[in-house]
């Protein structure tokens, strides 16, 4: 047994901090939590506005003009069409909304940070541990604090799925702009280019196949981060799996399972699709 | 000031690269009390005028510091020491604003690796430099699409340049340079990367350009023969430092030193193999090779 007189607890201490935390800036986190909710509710207004067979024919015909390929463009219909079959369709189109907003807020602050550890090795330096930290620690572990600061619900979801989904975009943003080649970049230096016009001409659409890959890892982490995020009550698919686990009903958790899959395959499969598109134009 | 008969002058002009944790002292250099460890000198004591429409080859092995020393003219590498002056003006004494009005108006430069922009058309690379000036996109196209007829690439110009070979994509290259209307063009190896057919294609062209357009050119290379055949003077590079300095002529028929000597020694064979036994009285003339001025000869045969 570790003898009892090392006994130590910071456990209060956190605790202060963190109500500190909330009596401080109390007027902030409630002003973004207010608007972070607008954003989900209104997203999710407008994907369950659009009615299902729209979305089917949509996702249709994007997978055609990306594959023109004829399984690959039939499938995703089905796949989709699975989803409204089991009766998960506005909760899929909930789960959908909150990834949406996350990888918004993802790629907002993600992109820029990761620019700015391309462009300097000092930033890159500082926001790497950090980075490292955010990969390695369980995510469960960002829900305890994003619960302690905005409650329950949909935005400490946000906020633990945006602390889990960012680093991807932002390593592969930095790749993306160190990666660009050196005598491309000497070349628009001589002929006048300024720092700013270097980075908008040459550094940034050169950098842009890394950073849509980016996007698409943080799109995928954001998904499978919004399904544990169930457990502060975020709603949508995870609590489908949730509800099923604690009641150990297998039929249940195989459908709220399938639709997560679904979800997954066919946001890869177009976000990838699209990444290819965008480089396709030289070749 | 009689400086400005002169377009570019280069005084006194000192690259030295030092490592992490050794400090550059210039006035040991200058004071002559030798190298420091850790400290390699690319560019010493380096001097030279140019007049306009003049091509001065800078010709060394690789290491001798003459792409250092051409990357210095324009400031993308910072010289340690000396002045540079373009028209008379005092390019080592710009602040970052002129450096770019400078390299935007008055130089332009083509690279051995080309540099061109792999996410932009033929035509948009060419434009590029106008781009960044400011340049309406009428004006750039049309004036882009002048250089490009001059370097004989309209065909191309929608295409990318991993479509073009070697050879295109400098043309293309030149063509940057050109739509710039730079008085002072840097050749940094332009021809160096291709095949030795191509390579002589693209001299010939640019002797044409060159009897059309008159720019003053710096032009660096590994080739001697490249060196006789496109330079009005060149000097020879070796460990940063110019051992000798003259026409191509002189340089081949009155090397300096050994080092020069086994330079040009292929050149002599070569040219004294070519002569027949009766001809051998002129060898000592070597124009016909050194020419250069047989561009017109050429400039059908661009395409």
């Amino acid at each position: 047994m570790f003898p009892q007189q090392f006994n130590y607890h910071v456990a209060p201490y956190v605790k202060d901090f963190v109500d500190w935390l909330n009596r401080a800036c109390g007027p902030a986190f409630d002003a973004f939590s207010n608007s972070m909710r607008t954003l989900i509710l209104n997203i999710d207004t407008v994907l369950l506005g659009v009615p299902w067979w729209v979305w089917i024919i949509l996702v249709t015909l994007l997978a055609w003009r990306l594959t023109h390929n004829v399984i690959k463009t039939v499938l995703p219909g089905i796949l989709l069409f699975t989803i409204g079959m089991f009766g998960l369709w506005s909760i899929a189109m909930e789960t959908l909304s909150l990834v949406i907003v996350s990888v918004l807020l993802s790629l907002l602050l993600g992109i820029p940070a990761g620019i700015a550890m391309g462009v300097s090795d000092r930033v890159n330096a500082a926001l790497t541990p950090l980075l490292d930290a955010m990969q390695t620690m369980p995510s469960f572990v960002y829900l305890i604090p994003a619960m302690m600061l905005f409650d329950l619900g949909k935005v400490p979801a946000i906020v633990a799925t945006f602390i889990y989904a960012v680093p991807p975009v932002q390593r592969l943003t930095n790749l993306g702009i160190r990666q660009v080649s050196a005598s491309i970049q000497e070349a628009a230096v001589a002929f006048g280019a300024t720092p700013w016009q270097l980075m908008r001409e040459v550094r940034f659409p050169l950098a842009l196949p890394s950073i849509l890959a980016g996007v698409n890892q943080t799109t995928m982490m954001a998904l499978s981060m919004v399904v544990i995020c169930a457990m502060v009550a975020a709603g949508g698919l995870g609590e489908e799996v949730l509800l099923a686990v604690n009641r150990i009903d297998v039929g249940r958790g195989f459908e709220a399972g399938w639709a997560i899959v679904v979800l997954a395959i066919i946001i890869d499969r177009l976000s990838q699709g699209s990444v290819n598109k965008w480089e396709s134009p030289r070749n | 000031m009689e400086s400005s008969t002169y377009l570019l002058e280069v005084e006194n002009l000192w690259k030295v690269f030092v490592e992490k944790d050794s400090t550059l002292h210039m006035e040991d250099y200058l004071s002559g009390s030798g190298d420091v460890n850790g400290q390699v000198v690319a560019v010493r004591d380096v001097s030279f005028k140019l007049k306009e429409g003049e091509v001065y080859v800078i010709m060394g092995l690789s290491g001798s510091g003459k792409s250092t020393l051409i990357r210095c003219l324009l400031r993308l590498i910072e010289p340690d020491y000396g002045q540079i002056r373009v028209k008379g003006q005092d390019v080592t004494a710009m602040g970052l604003k002129e450096l770019t009005e400078f390299r935007r108006t008055q130089v332009a430069m083509v690279f051995q690796h080309y540099g061109l922009l792999p996410h932009r058309t033929v035509l948009e690379n060419v434009s590029f430099g106008l781009k960044l000036q400011g340049v309406k996109h009428k004006e750039r196209e049309k004036r882009a699409l002048q250089a490009i007829e001059k370097v004989g690439l309209l065909k191309w110009t929608k295409h990318y340049p991993e479509h073009l070979s070697g050879g295109m994509q400098q043309r293309v290259g030149i063509a940057r340079a050109l739509v710039q209307d730079a008085d002072l063009l840097l050749l940094d190896e332009p021809f160096s990367g291709l095949d030795p057919l191509i390579r002589g294609e693209m001299q010939d062209e640019l002797l044409r350009l060159q009897a059309e357009l008159k720019k003053t050119m710096v032009f660096v290379t590994h080739d001697l023969n490249e060196a006789l055949r496109l330079g009005d003077r060149m000097a020879v590079m070796k460990q940063g430092l110019f051992v000798q300095e003259g026409t191509p002529r002189d340089i081949v028929m009155n090397p300096a030193d050994e080092y020069v000597k086994r330079f040009v020694q292929n050149e002599r064979q070569v040219s004294l193999l070519t002569e027949t036994a009766e001809e051998k009285k002129k060898v000592s003339n070597l124009t016909p090779l050194i020419g250069g001025k047989q561009g017109k000869k050429a400039a059908g045969s661009g395409r």
